[in-house]
């Protein structure tokens, strides 16, 4: 979507700031040579990243400071928000994932109103993007966009099988792919320390199951009969079907085994359709053809108590120990603007989907491939990390730590049982 | 007025006393630099201060932060032991202290043997000697981070050229789980902390085997002693000293090692392969619970304090004897 003349219409409307700017085309009075740096994650779609360097020197045009990307591995992320906050210094802007924003509101500035513009002009936060970026009454990051997580899968294969629809309910995954794993095609995935794909499997697993971190009140409440089943599960589902490796796999290993013709299926972002597409000459199937031709997605199957999903959503903080923190907001205007956003947003190519119902309606949503469509509303049946209760900073802790991913990590060699006690004593000592 | 010089041999002959180019009591610079102590004070200045910035201080913070609930963001206050407290009630801690000893005692053991069984190879005469010495000290270059990035690619539980060789060499039929299982996982990092490691054993012992004279090893031979008896008898006394050294720095190396179990496995699966080292930055950095995060850290200290103590009071025995 090409929308030049809209963001100039909005610019004049917000009343200051980038108005001004436009209006007298003159830069802002930020001192000679200020530099606003923006520390974000390393996108599973490299284009993404040169499209935002690309960006950095519109914004430095448009507010008359100097900005610059820098990118990292997301895993490395927290250590760094951590480093920062601490030694008072380090870039201006870091993108938050999941609930961060709780664990380091004491290191965030409050840009409620930007926001709160946000939302009016582009139809609203989903819940979760919501949820994760207002703390307390305060919005403490600004959300951006979320990463939905569907499971990737090679439809031929599953053909093969007699599973011509994908299988609804996490038994049918089990009996279904298990079949596949036995003609050497497992099921991919991580159990590992890995930001992504590993919450997003295991939070839904255990509420699929009934089972749930906290209750509503946000006291502790996951050692309970949906719990166990759910590791049961999983436990049954890793040896029937699952590629055992997944234990130590990061972000990245399911999709180089995915494209290496390993294994069957996964829950991923959209990045293994949109690198086989656009590396369709190297990456083929095992027939010789363009492997993206035989990928299909699907959302996560029911359990007994639901079909709930976990999509990673991101934002952007601005550093309370930055000296550039009217510029960053400013930045932050402009960047979250749909302007910007939109040409950002169309090479996401569906990877990324807004964070908030207005990205519905982007005209990419029409030409975009049949297996991508339903990557547009998949943030409708996310919950939140902390479920049942708030998303907070305990939750964040919980994440940080890995509880529920080593539950079921725990679980898939051990007791079911002595993994949800684990688990839920590690809970007790992070609540109280 | 011309004074004839006191003393001497009674009437001596004029002597002219010259006029003196300085005062006969030190500029006060002078008598500052001449001054020994402080002089020395000066000179050991920068050290300290260097020692100070990135020794000291840090330390006491580390002792601080470990006192306090210091989380990021978030002051904190002071908490006295609970942060130790509660590391030791910590599964994970506890699993992490035991890897942490496992991983010293089995790397050292292996990199002192094999580091000696180098050295003494590379004492002998042989075509290409030099070379062979130079790249042996390869593993020990290059940087950690990016050997260890080679090992996991090796070990890769999906793409492992080593899971590849075995399984095309007929010796497995199913992939070895080097690191999606915890002990293979310790064990992986075991091999690869002594692959690393192992150079710095074998040239730093081969200095002290050229320091011990070939007489020594020649009069042992002459009274009939083979090859074991004069490593026994001769090499390995005189090289006792060099070898406690070398075992305490490295036991101070492994024991707080990070680097590569950080690359290699990140602590896991499931926390299993976890060290003390990469489990405080794990709650610490990761997690921004600074004030738990040091605490653990700092349980390596008194360890390796004892360890340390210990060796050192043995190698003043034997400089002694």
């Amino acid at each position: 979507m090409s929308l030049p003349l809209q963001r100039r219409t909005f610019l004049r409307g917000t009343g200051a700031g980038l108005a001004g700017i436009l209006a007298t085309r003159t830069a802002p009075a930020f001192a000679q040579g200020t530099r606003l740096n923006i520390l974000r994650w390393v996108d599973f779609i490299p284009a993404c990243d040169v499209e935002l360097k690309r960006q950095a020197a519109d914004a430095s045009k448009a507010l008359g400071a100097e900005v610059q990307f820098e990118f990292i591995n997301a895993n490395d992320l927290q250590p760094r928000i951590t480093a920062a906050i601490q030694s008072g210094g380090g870039p201006d802007i870091i993108h938050m994932l999941h609930n961060w924003p709780h664990l380091y509101e004491g290191g965030l500035v409050d840009v409620s109103d930007l926001a709160e513009w946000q939302a009016k002009d582009q139809g609203g936060f989903y819940a979760q993007s919501e949820a994760y970026t207002k703390v307390g009454k305060r919005f403490m990051a600004l959300a951006h966009s979320i990463v939905p997580g569907l499971i990737t899968y090679r439809k031929s294969w599953f053909d093969e099988v007699g599973a011509t629809t994908f299988p609804k309910t996490y038994d049918d995954l089990r009996t279904v792919t298990a079949k596949l794993k036995k003609k050497g095609h497992p099921y991919g995935q991580t159990l590992g320390h890995t930001f992504g794909d590993a919450p997003a499997w295991a939070y839904p697993l255990l509420w699929n199951f009934g089972g749930a971190e906290t209750d509503k009140n946000g006291k502790t409440a996951l050692d309970t009969k949906g719990a166990v089943e759910a590791v049961k599960f999983m436990q049954a589902f890793w040896k029937d079907s699952c590629d055992e490796g997944g234990l130590a796999w990061d972000d990245t290993n399911n999709n180089r085994a995915f494209m290496g013709g390993e294994i069957c299926a996964t829950l991923n972002g959209a990045s293994i359709y949109i690198a086989s597409k656009r590396g369709q000459d190297k990456i083929k199937d095992e027939k010789g053809e363009p492997m993206v031709r035989d990928i299909q997605h699907a959302r996560l199957p029911a359990g007994p108590a639901g079909s709930w999903s976990y999509h990673t959503a991101f934002s952007h903080g601005v550093m309370k120990y930055g000296k550039n923190q009217k510029l960053a907001k400013d930045f932050l205007k402009w960047f979250h603007g749909k302007d910007p956003y939109g040409k950002w947003f169309q090479v996401a190519e569906g990877f990324s989907v807004g964070a908030t119902k207005f990205w519905e309606q982007h005209p990419l949503w029409e030409t975009i491939d049949p297996p991508m469509k339903g990557f547009k509303t998949a943030p409708d049946n996310s919950r939140v990390i902390g479920f049942a209760g708030p998303p907070s900073a305990k939750a964040t802790e919980v994440y940080s730590k890995y509880v529920i991913v080593d539950m079921f990590a725990k679980g898939v060699s051990g007791k079911p049982e002595d993994a949800v006690k684990w688990a839920a004593g590690e809970l007790k000592k992070i609540y109280g | 007025m011309k004074q004839p010089i006191s003393g001497g041999a009674g009437s001596a002959t004029e002597v002219v006393a010259l006029p003196r180019l300085h005062s006969t009591s030190p500029s006060g610079m002078t008598r500052f630099l001449e001054s020994e102590r402080m002089l020395a004070a000066i000179l050991l200045a920068p050290t300290v201060l260097l020692l100070g910035v990135f020794i000291a201080y840090p330390f006491v913070m580390g002792v601080w932060l470990s006192l306090s609930s210091t989380s990021v963001g978030n002051a904190g206050e002071f908490v006295g032991l609970k942060n130790f407290i509660k590391a030791w009630n910590d599964s994970i801690f506890r699993t992490a202290f035991w890897n942490t000893t496992v991983y010293t005692f089995w790397a050292t053991i292996f990199k002192l043997v094999l580091g000696m069984w180098l050295a003494v190879l590379l004492n002998r005469n042989f075509r290409g000697k030099r070379l062979v010495r130079a790249s042996m000290l390869l593993p020990f270059i290059v940087p950690t981070v990016l050997s260890t990035f080679a090992w996991r690619w090796m070990f890769d539980p999906t793409f492992s050229v080593l899971n590849w060789l075995l399984y095309k060499g007929g010796f497995i039929v199913t992939k070895v789980p080097f690191l999606s299982d915890g002990v293979y996982g310790l064990w992986c990092a075991i091999v690869v902390n002594t692959w690393r490691g192992m150079p710095f054993f074998a040239i730093t012992l081969l200095a002290g085997l050229q320091t011990i004279s070939p007489d020594l090893h020649e009069a042992a031979s002459l009274d009939g002693a083979n090859g074991w008896k004069r490593f026994w008898h001769v090499t390995w006394p005189l090289l006792k000293p060099v070898t406690l050294v070398v075992v305490v720095f490295s036991i101070i190396q492994t024991f707080s090692d990070f680097q590569l179990i950080y690359v290699l496995t990140g602590g896991g699966p499931a926390n299993s392969t976890h060290l003390l080292a990469t489990y405080a930055y794990q709650i610490g950095v990761a997690t921004g619970l600074l004030g738990e995060g040091a605490a653990i850290s700092l349980f390596m200290l008194p360890v390796l304090f004892i360890v340390v103590w210990v060796q050192l009071r043995y190698l003043r025995k034997l400089e002694a004897a």
